[in-house]
């Protein structure tokens, strides 16, 4: 019986994506734009999806935009997390960067592109630095917030406990605050993606971003199309990866904590 | 095991408390809601600050951090780590002392077998029930060895049943460990059970700090008194057993019967609580049943105090509004009176 619920549910899920494929399909074949190619229908995207996927054109941007993701994602995560767990740890340490942090923050990490292309130029270390900036203020500032809310009482017992001060950091209140740390790191996982697209369109020649721009000059709307739904699923893979690892990690207790 | 001294301690509430806690003793501290009790085991583990001293063997450890003091807390709100298995929570303060990883286990098998908990190493705290995660608490706080144990409230929140059982244990176990140990609850009973001495606390103050008898016969003031719920004190005159286990205690015009297993006794106590009162002559056994008359009536809000006079003994007596309301008693009316013999406390002669 609950089995069956389960797959009525994930069928109401798919439902909808199914519906709009078909009415994409319909409207590309059927509408106003059938057999012009501002519209092509999804069927002629899948096909595009596998002549760039087979010439190797596909794999070789990918490849590029998910290094750097994974780089710049992956450094400015541990960056941001130790930094932040500093900042909530020591009072000391979040008044020195309290106040930076809080004058950066709020600057999208767009904003940062022109600068960069001067002090850094146009290479790999564009985007990767883009990156890092997209995912270091918010993970920093989830770290923190996750650590300074760590009931103080737990601290207190592992004290009591005989635990020095860096057993009950990494033992007691890091754990502790991993809920709130997953939370920045599945936030900034999705849009990193979305930020690499955005500086390899401006500035790199190479990338999911880059082919995007391409096929944009050749009035490849195929393409286009193939770029957006690469960029969608890799989005949602990563959140959904961060999601999966957060439930591994914290899920048999953090809901009770 | 340690001796433990405050002096002058103040905190909070807490103002120039002077305490000595003996070498292995059981010192139970009692006090209404916000009296301080609390706040002096806090400073004894030295998880706040204070003003005043503390010494422990005599030595001062006020600049000593918590884990360099070694004491076992167990904390009012247990405060059991939620991400770490019932395992993992016992062996963290032996963990933390550095021992090696077979001692940790060795260790935390001997408590969980200890406090029969085995069964439930591998689960987490929020699956435990409010008794369960009373046991994993002590057990942890018991898992490093500590020369000094401090109880808040260690039996409260369970049902009555549970806390009842919870209690044997914990004393059975402290007197096996022999530790020094402050354990805090605002229930006098529990405190009669498990204390060599009782503290009573009073907004911040200590005001009487003496053994379970000595405190119910010879409370220090009237506000002690009135915490220990005002016994009725009777000097006995005369004693006989009437069985073995049983005897009868003359004093004045009365005749008290008692579970007792000794040649005499010089006092009784008897909590108002204890003494019913009825309009009419209950059926039943003339044992422990007395005529008397009623001189004063005093109404406390939801209680209401008694004073009956049975020849020239006058008892205290205390009972409900509602249950007051229900036997419509008035001032002068001659009422039946009835003492319930299992709860007498005695000093012998």
């Amino acid at each position: 019986m609950r089995e069956g619920t389960e797959r009525l549910q994930s069928a109401s899920g798919i439902l909808p994506i199914v519906v709009f494929v078909a009415v994409w399909e319909a409207v590309g074949r059927l509408g106003p734009f059938a057999g012009q190619l501002v519209f092509p229908p999804f069927s002629a995207v899948i096909v595009e999806f596998y002549h760039l996927t087979a010439n190797g054109v596909l794999g070789e941007n990918f490849l590029s935009s998910l290094t750097r993701v994974l780089i710049g994602l992956f450094s400015g995560s541990v960056a941001g997390i130790a930094v932040g767990i500093l900042m909530g740890w020591r009072d000391v340490a979040n008044k020195a960067l309290g106040p930076i942090i809080s004058l950066l923050f709020p600057i999208p990490a767009l904003g940062w592109l022109p600068l960069l292309m001067l002090w850094i130029g146009i290479n790999e270390m564009l985007p990767i630095t883009i990156i890092f900036i997209c995912s270091f203020f918010p993970v920093v500032y989830n770290t923190a917030t996750g650590i300074r809310n760590v009931d103080r009482t737990y601290i207190r017992a592992a004290e009591i406990l005989g635990a020095s001060p860096l057993r009950v950091l990494f033992r007691i209140i890091v754990p502790l605050a991993l809920p709130n740390i997953f939370t920045g790191l599945r936030l900034e996982a999705g849009m990193s993606w979305r930020v690499l697209l955005a500086a390899e369109m401006v500035a790199m020649p190479t990338g999911i971003g880059a082919l995007l721009m391409k096929a944009e000059s050749l009035v490849r709307v195929d393409i286009i199309l193939v770029c957006l739904i690469v960029l969608s699923i890799m989005c949602l893979v990563f959140e959904k990866g961060l999601a999966l690892a957060e439930r591994r990690m914290v899920g048999k207790w953090s809901n009770h904590a | 095991m340690p001796e433990i001294k405050l002096v002058k301690v103040s905190k909070h509430i807490c103002r120039d408390i002077d305490l000595t806690i003996r070498d292995g003793e059981i010192l139970v501290i009692v006090g209404t809601t916000g009296a301080g009790k609390t706040t002096l085991l806090n400073v004894i583990a030295g998880v706040t600050d204070y003003r005043g001293k503390v010494l422990i063997d005599d030595v001062d450890v006020n600049k000593a951090p918590p884990r360099k003091r070694g004491v076992g807390y167990l904390l009012q709100g247990l405060s059991l780590f939620p991400h770490l298995t019932v395992a993992s929570n016992i062996a963290f303060g032996v963990e933390a002392k550095g021992d090696s990883k077979i001692d940790v286990a060795k260790r935390v098998l001997t408590l969980m077998e200890m406090m029969r908990i085995t069964h439930l190493a591998g689960r987490y705290p929020h699956m435990l029930s409010g008794g369960e995660k009373k046991r994993v608490a002590l057990a942890r706080s018991l898992a490093p060895s500590p020369n000094i144990l401090l109880l808040d409230e260690p039996t409260s929140s369970l049902d009555r049943q549970t806390s009842k059982y919870l209690r044997s244990e914990l004393l059975f176990l402290l007197r096996k460990l022999a530790v020094t140990c402050v354990y805090v609850t605002h229930d006098l009973r529990e405190a009669e059970e498990i204390a060599d001495r009782i503290a009573v606390m009073s907004k911040g103050k200590l005001e009487q700090v003496s053994t379970p008898r000595d405190l119910f016969f010879d409370p220090r003031d009237r506000s002690v008194a009135e915490f220990i719920g005002m016994p009725n004190i009777i000097e006995c005159t005369r004693s006989r057993m009437l069985a073995p286990g049983v005897v009868e205690v003359e004093s004045g015009d009365l005749r008290i019967v008692l579970p007792y297993d000794g040649n005499s006794l010089s006092k009784i106590a008897i909590h108002p609580n204890d003494i019913y009162l009825s309009a009419v002559r209950d059926p039943g056994p003339a044992l422990n049943r007395f005529t008397g008359k009623v001189e004063e009536i005093i109404h406390q809000g939801v209680t209401v105090r008694v004073r009956v006079s049975i020849g020239k003994t006058v008892l205290l007596t205390e009972m409900s509004e509602d249950a007051f309301e229900e036997m419509a008693i008035a001032q002068g009316q001659e009422v039946h009176v009835v003492i319930k013999m299992r709860r007498l406390r005695y000093v012998e002669a």
